[in-house]
Parts: structure tokens; C-alpha cells; sequence
């Protein structure tokens, strides 16, 4: 059975993401699909998460279970039914 | 018949504030729109009957975008596509929107766009969607271009009001092109300006232009990172008007929306000393295409220490004139009688990033100052 994951957004981001932060996502093995099956509904939510080549924003971190997956393996960490998936803005600006 | 209104759209660091005026003398200024969220471009679309506010948005976590208001700032529209965006196979993000210019009134729809990295786009549809320039994208030049401190963009895009093929363009650094195909093809436009970084001071390519504009009859004029410059030609050739001012540097080159030879510089000291000469600002006006030049400071501050960046002044197309520009300290300056004399719209605002300035006939401030 595809496993479900729960991914949550920070306050500023629920605006382009349906007004919610939390989404319950079935059928996702990696952070990318996770971030894939997002994109359809919400294509301004995608676009604040990754650039047009793909790659996570700099000031955009992305955490499975607690773990940065830029220090796992990027998009393509996996995720295993019940994890979740944080997104969260890293400290940047004056 | 009802009095025009005035809008100054300012856009800075951290938002975007719209100021409205009867008079050009006193403002009324918006709540800000966009907060903590820096505002690089704007463009004012009052073609057709239509007031559209167009803004490059960019989030220093979430990226950059383009949003547009048709009711003057009420409410703003996202498109679900990235108006701007690089296809996937060009390997390139963009990293900040630098122009938003809405073409002359015969070329309904027609936005041009200037972003970081060096690109030029276009829109056909009032700025909803644009369309990369390939041919400067591609350009052979391309690896002789670099970044300036802020950045490698395309900043100035100067399409000519009689013949929809001629397009000068300005980057930094990289210098002038110029297309009279419409964008099929781009050629070095530089030739006299100069560029005394480089080993070769007077190159073909790699000049750091800070700002081009063009005035009613198509003479351009340069301000570069040192040395204003005007052509006569097209930009075949590029001659000094710098005599007669305090300082060569600088960031702003406006022109007269109607009149021949007028134009405008706001002068700093040096590279090495990014402020007005004595600390005090100052606007220089020249009506004779460069040849003379005289100095405005009435209303201004006797002391401020803060630069006035490339897009962060403007004229607007009343009569006479308005010119506006505003100052990385946050101070907004408005002049109603072409930058003789100016009044305060705003002050201790985030670093201003660009004002753009427009005449909305007919229309109380009541009814246009959206917050």
C-alpha cells in the first residue's frame, strides 16, 4: 500500500496552498513526489518552494521527520508512510 | 470635467506604498501592499482605457513573481502560470524582475520586461504572459557579461515610439544593444562609452551602463558608471555630455516625455563615494541635450547621505512634467514643475527601489488609493 504523508507549510505559504498548512498526501515515496503532487493544485505554492529548474529555493528548507533533506538526499529523500514533511523558511533578509 | 488624479507607485525593500495626489504637491500615501516583501519593478499600464498596476515581487525565501491590479491596488492577481519564468531546458531561474515597461498607446498589450539573469522579455497580453527574447539570450556576447554589484540584469528597455523594430536595451554589465528587427537580432551598442574598469577603457562589450533612457525625437542618453553619454545616432556612437556636472557617477537618467534635449541626472560623488556632492541632493536638468546643465535643490535636504537608485526616479506625462525620485533612506520626492522645486510624499520608508508615476484623468483619490 502507498504510503500516506502529512506535509506542513508555514502560516505565510497557506494563502497559495488552499488556506490550509497541513496536507495529507497519499501515494508519495520521496520529498519530490510529494512536492510533484502538490504542483498540479496548487502551481503558485510550487513555484514558492522551487525555482523553474527544479531546485529548492536557497532560503527554503525542507525537513523529513526532523532531518534537513539537503544533508540526506535532497528531493529524492524518501518518505515512508506516517512521516512528515516540513517546510519551513530558513533566517535570510534584514 | 473632473481634476486628474496623480498616482506614484513606490516600491522599496520590505513593500510597496501608492501615493495619490491632486496637485502634485500633497500626497496622500497608502498603507503599505506586499509588506516585507521587496517591490524592484514597477509598471503603470494606463493604456486603453485600463489603470494596471503591474509590480515584480520578489521574496528573499520564496522567489520572485509578477502580480498586476486592475482597481489600483484593491486587489491583486497572481497568475496560477509564473508570468515570467525560463523554460526547462534553458537551465535558469529567475532571480528578480528589474523592469516593467508598458509600451507605447499603438502597441496595445505590449509590456516589456527586464530581469536578472540578463534577459528581455515581452508580453502581448497586458503583462499576464511573457515570452523570453532568444536572440539576446543566446546572444554570442553572452560570457563577456557580468554582474554588477546588484546583480547581472537587463535594466533599461527602450523601444522606440515610431518603429516597433528599434530596441535599445541596457545591461549591467555588459553595455548597449540594439535590435532593428523587432529581436530577431542583437548588436553591440556601446561605442564611446566608457568603461575604465576594463583594460581597454573605450571596449565594445562589457560596459557597466546604469541607466538609458531616450528622448521624443530618439536621442539616447547614458548614464554609466562613470560618464553621462548621449547618441545621435542610435546608439552608433556615443559622445560625453558629462561638462557642466559636479560628479559623472550616478544611477538615474530620465527624459522629457514631449521635449526634445531635456533630461535629467541625479549625480554622486565617485564609485568610491556613493552620495551626493556635499552630502546635499540636488537634481541636474539639462534642456539642451547636454550641452549645459543646471542644478535644482529647492525643497530637497541639505544633508542626506543616501543614493538614488536606477529606477528609483521617474517622470510622469502631466504639464508640465513631474519628476519624482526617492533615496535608500526612504525619502520620496515629488516636483510638479520638471525638478525645479520638490515636496516630501514620503519619508523613513524601507530603501526605495523604484517609483513610476502616472496621470489617472478623471479619477478622485478617493476612489483610487487601495491599500
Amino acid at each position: 500500500m502507498a504510503p500516506t504523508v502529512t506535509l506542513v507549510l508555514p502560516q505565510i505559504l497557506a494563502d497559495v496552498a488552499g488556506g490550509r498548512t497541513e496536507h495529507s498526501l497519499a501515494g508519495v515515496d520521496s520529498v519530490r513526489a510529494a512536492l510533484d503532487s502538490l504542483a498540479g493544485p496548487y502551481p503558485i505554492l510550487a513555484r514558492r518552494i522551487r525555482d523553474e529548474t527544479g531546485r529548492l529555493r536557497r532560503y527554503v528548507n525542507v525537513y523529513v521527520d526532523g532531518e534537513d533533506v539537503r544533508r540526506r538526499d535532497g528531493l529524492e529523500t524518501p518518505v515512508a508512510d506516517g512521516q512528515e514533511i516540513l517546510v519551513i523558511q530558513s533566517v535570510a533578509g534584514g | 470635467m473632473d481634476t486628474p488624479a496623480y498616482l506614484l507607485a513606490i516600491g522599496t525593500k520590505k513593500g510597496l506604498w501608492l501615493a495619490i495626489s491632486h496637485d502634485r504637491r500633497t500626497w496622500e500615501l497608502s498603507e503599505p501592499h506586499f509588506l516585507m516583501q521587496e517591490i524592484p519593478a514597477i509598471g503603470i499600464d494606463t493604456r486603453g482605457g485600463r489603470n494596471r498596476l503591474l509590480v515584480g515581487v520578489r521574496s528573499e525565501h520564496f522567489g520572485p513573481t509578477v502580480m498586476h491590479s486592475d482597481d489600483l491596488g484593491a486587489t491583486w492577481v497572481e497568475p496560477d502560470q509564473a508570468a515570467i519564468a525560463f523554460a526547462e531546458g534553458d537551465g535558469a531561474a529567475v532571480e528578480r524582475i528589474w523592469q516593467i515597461l508598458p509600451d507605447v498607446e499603438g502597441r496595445p498589450g505590449v509590456v516589456w520586461a527586464g530581469v536578472q539573469p540578463i534577459s528581455v522579455w515581452r508580453s502581448t497580453d497586458g503583462g499576464e504572459t511573457f515570452t523570453l527574447n532568444r536572440a539576446l539570450w543566446e546572444h554570442p556576447d553572452k560570457d563577456d557579461w557580468g554582474a554588477g554589484f546588484g546583480g547581472a540584469a537587463a535594466h533599461s528597455i527602450v523601444p522606440d515610439p515610431r518603429d516597433e523594430q528599434l530596441v535599445h536595451v541596457a545591461m549591467s554589465t555588459g553595455g548597449v544593444y540594439r535590435t532593428r528587427d523587432g529581436g530577431e537580432s542583437w548588436q553591440r551598442s556601446s561605442k564611446g562609452i566608457s568603461a575604465y574598469f576594463l583594460p581597454d577603457p573605450e571596449p565594445e562589450v562589457g560596459q557597466c551602463v546604469h541607466k538609458i533612457a531616450a528622448d521624443s525625437e530618439g536621442r539616447l542618453y547614458a548614464q554609466n558608471h562613470r560618464g553621462v553619454f548621449r547618441s545621435d545616432d542610435q546608439g552608433e556612437r556615443w559622445v560625453s555630455i558629462s561638462e557642466g556636472l559636479p560628479a559623472d557617477f550616478g544611477f538615474v537618467m530620465l527624459t522629457h516625455p514631449r521635449r526634445s534635449g531635456t533630461a535629467w541626472v541625479v549625480p554622486l560623488v565617485s564609485d568610491y563615494e556613493r552620495i551626493a556632492p556635499q552630502g546635499h541632493l540636488a537634481v541636474h536638468r539639462t534642456d539642451d541635450a547636454g550641452d549645459t546643465w543646471h542644478r535644482f535643490d529647492d525643497g530637497l535636504p541639505a544633508r542626506d547621505y543616501n543614493v538614488v537608485l536606477r529606477d528609483a526616479a521617474c517622470v510622469d506625462v502631466g504639464d508640465p512634467a513631474g519628476v519624482y525620485f526617492g533615496t535608500r533612506g526612504g525619502s520620496v520626492y515629488a516636483s510638479a514643475d520638471e525638478g525645479e522645486s520638490f515636496v516630501e510624499v514620503a519619508s523613513r520608508l524601507p530603501d526605495v527601489l523604484c517609483v513610476r508615476a502616472a496621470v489617472l484623468d478623471g479619477r478622485a483619490p478617493e476612489e483610487t488609493a487601495g491599500s
